[in-house]
């Protein structure tokens, strides 16, 4: 057992679990807003409908001398009980999936970059969402974003719940904030599984390994965005501004590459995922 | 009653499943060697049992043809991951000893009524064919190797999702095999995906909802969230037939289900 004081620095990996879910933390349009001059929301999949749980637009971000023209996408989880009922949590229907290809797509095609914020507890597991394709919604989508020929810069603010966070992961560079957390399964979802109780969730999540620090060193994020102190929801503006530096920072590299580049880093990158025995 | 009368011994009857094969679906009885002898599939209703992938293989690829390639790249325990019940090194250990393979995916290449293929069979005994590290590998690699000797690419899948053993790694599986399955597809090769009883999760939500073609069998049970964590969540009974293969005809997501018997010419018949 460690010292008192010692004990009490060490940040668990349920700790952070806890942080990343902390309605205080900044959401999607904190994001937007502090990082975006002109940001214009736009809606719909043109399919069936518009999932508020997926926000989507374009906007400027300016800064070290440059301007930039982006799609912002980002998981809504809602800062009211109104808007959290609105958009299921930040739980995406395929509709957000498919809207967010949908504007990525027009991105694309006038080589704007993108920007996406990752927030959600995981993909809505819903009886209209498996009827209009939950699973071939997000498969769509890691195919779609792989292939793109635009940069992409990822930020994980908050949860990064499995398949539903992957949906909009795909990307030349993936930053991740110092408290976010980010796992195939939720920690309570693992230890109902594996443990059959979902009491023993800091064990599991423990043993996931979902924290920024260790997934940096697993390869499947590339930079930490450090937040001040106590947390992103203790100065919501400084960690937006911090945020603001790094996506500023992986822009000013990507949009130097020309796509095919481009899309063959992006490619080698993802190719590169995963430990086996070989 | 007294206190210190003996008890009479409850007699041991063996479970049901010790003498009868049972339908997982309709749940009738019927003797081991008619569900064997009718290749796991209920004469009662049709329902199309698990294959293990050798069986899969030999219905599927042309007598002799078939060539596994990939058995090197096998699972790793990189977070030395253990749970209440044990470490996942020993769990894996076990499911190779007694499966014999080493990983969830079974890769080679074929021959399928003459036409030459990539094919992957996955085995839902190997750790519930979840979707690992040494998975994802072996299924980049085919769709690279298909790419190289011009052949169409069929998977056969049966899963559960992702191995959360393997945690972030195993989600990240789920991008690979999709960014292999999109180069595949844009050097002009076709992909046949089979989605056998049950492909759920993250391989539901990868490769296996891929296919130019999507096909399935009698009454497989397919889709992204489970039953009962739909039920939890909207406080609703959902349909018997809810995320059954015709459910997903019905729904859009399916090109055709197929009898098993039917299965091969099929395939032959997509790649002719």
């Amino acid at each position: 057992m460690a010292t008192k004081k010692a004990a009490k620095t060490a940040k668990t990996a349920m700790d952070c679990v806890k942080i990343a879910r902390d309605a205080k933390r900044p959401h999607v349009w904190d994001f937007i807003n502090g990082i975006c001059d002109d940001f214009e929301e736009l809606h719909g999949d043109r399919l069936v409908n518009d999932d508020a749980g997926m926000v989507a637009g374009f906007g400027t971000v300016t800064g070290g001398g440059a301007e930039y023209k982006v799609l912002v996408l980002g998981h809504h989880k809602g800062a009211s009980v109104e808007e959290n009922m609105a958009s299921n949590f930040g739980m995406v229907n395929p509709d957000g999936y498919r809207k967010a290809m949908r504007l990525a797509k027009l991105a694309e095609r006038f080589r704007n970059p993108i920007v996406t914020f990752v927030d959600t507890p995981g993909a809505y597991p819903g009886r209209e969402a498996e009827e209009r394709g939950q699973a071939e919604a997000i498969a769509k989508s890691l195919e779609f974003f792989a292939g793109l020929r635009t940069p992409v810069v990822v930020v994980v603010t908050g949860e990064g719940g499995s398949g539903g966070a992957l949906a909009i992961a795909v990307g030349d560079k993936v930053l991740m904030m110092e408290n976010a957390v980010y796992s195939v399964i939720s920690p309570e979802g693992c230890a109902g599984i594996l443990w059959r109780d979902g009491a023993k969730a800091p064990e599991a999540a423990e043993a996931l390994k979902i924290t920024a620090p260790d997934l940096l060193r697993l390869g499947a994020i590339d930079e930490i965005v450090k937040e001040p102190a106590g947390g992103a929801h203790k100065n919501g503006r400084a960690a937006v501004a911090a945020v603001k530096k790094s996506v500023l920072a992986a822009l000013k590299e990507l949009v130097k590459l020309p796509p095919d580049e481009l899309v063959e880093r992006r490619y080698a990158k993802i190719r590169a995922y995963g430990n086996f025995y070989k | 009653m007294g206190w210190f009368e003996p008890k009479a011994e409850k007699p041991k009857i063996p479970p049901a499943k010790a003498l009868w094969a049972i339908c997982p679906k309709c749940k009738s009885h019927m003797d081991k060697a008619v569900w064997k002898k009718n290749n796991c599939i209920c004469p009662k209703c049709n329902y199309h049992g698990r294959l293990s992938a050798r069986e899969r293989i030999a219905q599927v690829a042309d007598e002799g043809t078939f060539a596994e390639v990939f058995r090197e790249v096998s699972y790793s325990d990189h977070l030395k991951f253990h749970d209440a019940t044990g470490d996942y090194k020993s769990k894996v250990e076990a499911t190779i000893a007694k499966t014999g393979e080493n990983e969830s995916v079974v890769m080679g290449t074929c021959e399928i009524g003459g036409h030459k293929a990539m094919l992957g069979v996955m085995d839902f005994a190997f750790m519930g064919g979840s979707l690992g590290s040494g998975t994802g590998e072996r299924i980049a690699r085919a769709c690279e190797q298909a790419i190289a000797e011009r052949r169409p690419l069929v998977i056969f899948s049966a899963s559960g999702g992702a191995r959360m053993h393997e945690g972030i790694l195993s989600l990240m599986q789920m991008a690979k095999t999709s960014a292999a399955i999109g180069r595949l597809k844009d050097a002009g090769l076709p992909y046949i995906s089979v989605l056998t009883d049950p492909t759920t999760g993250g391989v539901s939500a990868s490769y296996a909802m891929l296919g130019d073609i999507n096909v399935t069998e009698p009454k497989a049970l397919i889709g992204f969230a489970g039953r009962r964590v739909i039920e939890n969540t909207i406080h609703q009974k959902l349909p018997d037939d809810f995320q059954s293969a015709e459910y997903l005809e019905k729904h859009g997501f399916i090109d055709k289900i197929v009898e098993r018997a039917e299965m091969k010419a099929f395939i032959a018949k997509m790649l002719g």
